[in-house]
């Protein structure tokens, strides 16, 4: 049997860090990058003593996902404490969601090889997130300001079924955290961090055991990983083995994953309700407040592209993966009525130097306004295309209106049919000989005589009109 | 040494009159406590920084800017609040050098109210136990008989108060931790309502019944610790957001009209402590209160529920205790640990104490998959029942009257090798910490063999100022507290 021929399952554990400046349980500051054990207190060192907090910006922003999610939200839930011995976790536990997650059965539509199709989400749960160690020279270290930071878990059903899918899955879950402003989304930074689990079987049969892989930050190694994995499996499968179930690690520089423990040491949690917190009760009315406050997700924007402006999928799709980016296109394509030329401008120009110049759209020197105002002369025939490109340029440089700028450099087109004529005189009265040519069956010079002409011009006749009038003038 | 039998309020006279300066109080109490603890072992760590506090304090008489209450006063406090600065040991090896970086709420209150911090109290190691004979640094013994325990877990606490160290002292109460020995040690023990005081910097025992307690000579004395250390505090979250009443202007011992729940078990009750229960029954008939006798159904397994859900959160809550960042870790100097594991069960093997680790396994048992359910639910079941019932008798009763304790102080070692009859004994105090109530021993006399005996009151939620009342006339009618111990005369 090939690998194509084994059936795949895989679910996802996200863990996205909530964007909230001060800790789960304790008001410690979450920025990154600070010098280590810098952002800690008693709390989230674990000393004898220190007590936790419930962080309600934290819970809000959970509720939020979770509502984005089609979510039930639950508004009674507890926290409870998870037991385990680890020199990052200080209290010997970590404070997370058992029996009781705050948000539970919703789904996440995704918008995957041209079609809708909505991933099943089990669970999204509250917790805090462990510190990190440092080996160094022999010795373990620990940095402990990460200890307490809010984390989301967002567990799926296992119902994807290829590696792709399931990147793609977490590249969308990314943009809904962006746009419902729950997380930052920064990889980097490991604000977003993924495990992965994976199972096949040959068609008709049951499943296999399940294989963890833990800790993935980026989203093609997700998809490397789990490709990896199929193979790795399907093998021991072809062999007559059974797979064990264990946790796996990624390693990147191989493009392997690595056994990292079997679950034969799996752990006996001793899950119990944390008995220094109260329960959580929400109102009714926070939560709509909460729901009001989203603002439109990616797939109903893109659903909505594609019918305001009559926009492909793909094109509606690729626009609405980032809010602000979809947000500035509305505006041009509203202000400028010309949708498809809206779209060309953003994906091209406007990207591009975007890219280049590392620059944010919030950085511009352009409003969307302005670039609608650019698009309109276009579409106005006051300048070409080609010379707004040049506007454009300008524009970028300046920040300066593209009116003005194509007052300022007299860029308007020519599109007077004497001062063309004129033009088409002037230039080719040097050219006698390509005129010869041309008119004994050369026709292929014809270009050369617009180029000729548009360069006298600067490139500002009316490229129509110079065709038609030159076209006129040869064949006189 | 005049100082060492007066009350708070006759200290603050003292103050205010300028009989005596704050270092003069300090410096007199100081040496009586140094001299005395010789013989008892109530304070583990003496605060090397008390009379230049004293200093600040007679400073601030003099330019009349008084911090609060109890500018002058010494306090002694129970070696599990965290002292910033002051070492702070929980009674275990583990924690034998730990200078917290910060202070308990509760010590910070009275602090600010110009306590004066004149040691840490002994106490069983993490709280654990009711006889003060598993602290790390040794027995604490009864000033009344030095044969005798003090009582545990505030064993310190009590002995302190009781030897004339200081008028008050904290203690924490998880189970009776400080009824029992107030009891033994015949002074006043105040376990609030869970919430009333903050848990913020108290090291934990068991979270849901954790209460710091308060234990003074004299009732009014407790009234007004109670009302200082009582405060809203957003850093626990289990603090209760209310208003504090005005304990020590509002107690009174008129108790005319009060009704009164009698809970006096058939067995398993000295009779001592019968005789004095029946002589305070009688006070209170004469004082106009209407008596009731009441029944309670669970009394037979209080002690189990309380147990398992004691240990499963004391497993937890010492889990921390690790050898990484603080306290005990074990030498591996000589042989390398195997392990992360073997480094964590040496260090933990070589710090806990016999007692602390019988709790936490027992708490790590009841927790673990395949008994969850059958153990540490099945309690919580319980727990919900049992705090029904007392909700029941308090909606026709004011306060419940009842033992401390079936038994008056114990010889050294009496229990020692006896675990039923250890973790059994806490039967009369366990249900105020299962159900979140307040509940205070109050001194009612002597045994035969002079040994002290408290009686208990307990009310409904938030209602200390009830059970002060009831105690203050208690007081006044016995005036047990005049009766002076060979330390104090």
């Amino acid at each position: 049997m090939a690998v194509q021929d084994w059936q795949v399952v895989i679910g996802l554990e996200i863990h996205a860090q909530l964007s909230s400046k001060t800790k789960m349980f304790s008001s410690d500051s979450t920025e990154f990058g600070q010098e280590v054990n810098k952002n800690t207190s008693p709390t989230s060192l674990g000393l004898p003593g220190a007590l936790p907090t419930i962080n309600k910006k934290a819970v809000e922003l959970g509720v939020k996902m979770g509502l984005a999610l089609n979510c039930d939200i639950r508004k009674n839930f507890s926290f409870s404490r998870k037991n385990y011995f680890y020199p990052d976790l200080p209290k010997a536990y970590q404070i997370s969601q058992h029996q009781d997650p705050v948000c539970e059965k919703g789904y996440l539509e995704i918008f995957f090889n041209g079609e809708f199709k909505k991933i099943a989400i089990e669970r999204a749960h509250l917790e805090e997130d462990a510190g990190k160690s440092l080996h160094k020279e022999g010795a373990t270290l620990v940095d402990f300001n990460r200890s307490g930071v809010p984390l989301l878990e967002i567990v799926s059903e296992a119902v994807l079924t290829s590696p792709k899918e399931a990147a793609e899955y977490s590249r969308q879950m990314r943009q809904l955290l962006l746009y419902t402003q729950v997380c930052d989304g920064n990889l980097q930074e490991g604000s977003m961090r993924c495990d992965c689990n994976i199972s096949l079987c040959k068609p008709g049969e049951p499943w296999g055991t399940k294989v963890e892989i833990k800790n993935i930050n980026s989203f093609k190694f997700i998809e490397k990983a789990l490709d990896y994995e199929i193979k790795r499996q399907a093998k021991v499968l072809e062999s007559g083995e059974k797979t064990v179930q264990e946790t796996r690690l990624y390693d990147v520089k191989n493009n392997v994953t690595v056994s990292m423990r079997a679950k034969e040491d799996a752990h006996d949690y001793r899950y119990f309700p944390d008995p220094d917190l109260l329960s959580v009760c929400l109102e009714e009315t926070d939560i709509q407040s909460w729901k009001k406050d989203l603002p439109e997700l990616p797939i109903p924007k893109m659903q909505r592209f594609i019918k305001d402006y009559q926009l492909k999928p793909e094109d509606a799709f690729a626009i609405a993966q980032n809010q602000n980016f979809a947000n500035f296109f509305e505006k041009v394509a509203t202000q400028s009525k010309n949708f498809k030329s809206s779209y060309n401008w953003m994906v091209g120009d406007v990207l591009k130097y975007m890219n280049e110049e590392k620059k944010e759209l919030k950085n511009l020197n352009f409003s969307s306004s302005q670039l609608a105002q650019l698009i309109s002369l276009i579409d106005q025939e006051v300048i070409s295309g080609k010379i707004a490109k040049l506007v454009f340029a300008d524009m970028m440089k300046t920040g300066k209106d593209p009116e003005a700028i194509v007052e300022e450099k007299s860029l308007k087109q020519i599109t007077d049919e004497k001062a063309i004529l004129h033009f088409i005189e002037d230039s080719l009265k040097n050219f006698d000989k390509q005129l010869q040519e041309y008119r004994s069956g050369q026709t292929k010079l014809f270009g050369f005589f617009v180029g000729t002409t548009m360069k006298a011009s600067e490139g500002k006749i009316n490229p129509a009109l110079l065709n038609k009038l030159l076209k006129q003038y040869l064949d006189k | 040494m005049p100082w060492i039998n007066k009350s708070v309020y006759e200290l603050k006279n003292a103050l205010e009159k300028k009989e005596v300066t704050a270092v003069e109080l300090s410096q007199s109490l100081l040496s009586h406590a140094k001299k005395h603890n010789k013989k008892i072992n109530a304070i583990i760590s003496f605060n090397p920084k008390l009379l230049d506090e004293a200093k600040d304090s007679d400073q601030r008489r003099a330019t009349n800017t008084l911090k609060g209450e109890l500018d002058g006063i010494p306090i002694v406090v129970k070696d599990m609040f965290c002292t910033k600065g002051l070492k702070t040991t929980a009674a275990s090896k583990m924690l034998e050098n730990f200078i917290p970086p910060y202070s308990s709420t509760v010590v910070k209150n009275l602090q600010n109210a110009g306590a004066l911090l004149l040691g840490k109290a002994n106490q069983d190691e993490f709280a654990m136990g009711g006889t003060n004979e598993y602290s790390y640094f040794g027995n604490c013994l009864n000033p009344w008989n030095t044969d005798y325990v003090a009582g545990g877990s505030s064993g310190g606490s009590a002995a302190s108060v009781a030897g004339g160290f200081a008028p008050l002292a904290l203690g924490t109460d998880t189970g009776g931790s400080v009824r029992e020995p107030a009891h033994f040690c015949g002074v006043v023990g105040l376990k609030p309502t869970y919430g009333r005081l903050s848990r913020y910097g108290v090291i934990s025992f068991a979270s849901s019944l954790d209460q710091p307690g308060i234990m003074g000579k004299q009732v009014k004395d407790v009234a007004l610790a109670l009302q200082v250390s009582s405060s809203y505090d957003p850093k626990d979250a289990t603090s209760a957001n209310c208003e504090v009443p005005h304990f020590s202007k509002n107690i009174t011992s008129n108790i005319k009209e009060k009704k009164i729940g009698l809970l006096l078990p058939e067995n398993g009750v000295d009779k001592n402590i019968v005789e004095k229960f029946n002589a305070v029954k009688e006070i209170l008939k004469e004082q106009g209160c209407k008596i009731v006798p009441v029944s309670f159904s669970y009394l037979s397994s209080v002690a189990c529920v309380y147990h398992i859900i004691a240990s499963s959160e004391a497993s937890s809550n010492l889990a921390r205790y690790d050898g990484v960042r603080y306290g005990y870790s074990a030498d591996f100097s000589k042989k390398p640990a195997e392990n992360l594991m073997d480094f964590y069960a040496t260090s933990r093997a070589e710090a806990f104490g016999e007692e602390v680790k019988r709790r936490i396994l027992l708490g790590t048992y009841v927790l673990s998959s395949g008994y969850y359910d059958a153990y540490y639910k099945k309690a919580c079941q319980l727990r919900y029942l049992i705090a029904q019932e007392f909700k029941k008798i308090l909606q026709s009763v004011d306060c419940i009257l009842s033992p401390v304790s079936g038994g008056v102080a114990l010889k050294v070692g009496a229990n020692k090798d006896n675990l039923s009859k250890n973790y059994d004994h806490d039967w009369l105090t366990v249900g105020a910490n299962l159900a979140g109530l307040p509940a205070l021993s109050v001194p009612a006399g002597f045994s035969d063999k002079g040994l002290p005996i408290g009686l208990q009151l307990l009310s409904s939620h938030f209602q200390e100022q009830t059970i002060l009342d009831v105690a203050l006339n208690i007081e006044e009618n016995l005036q047990t507290y005049k009766k002076k111990n060979s330390f104090c005369s």
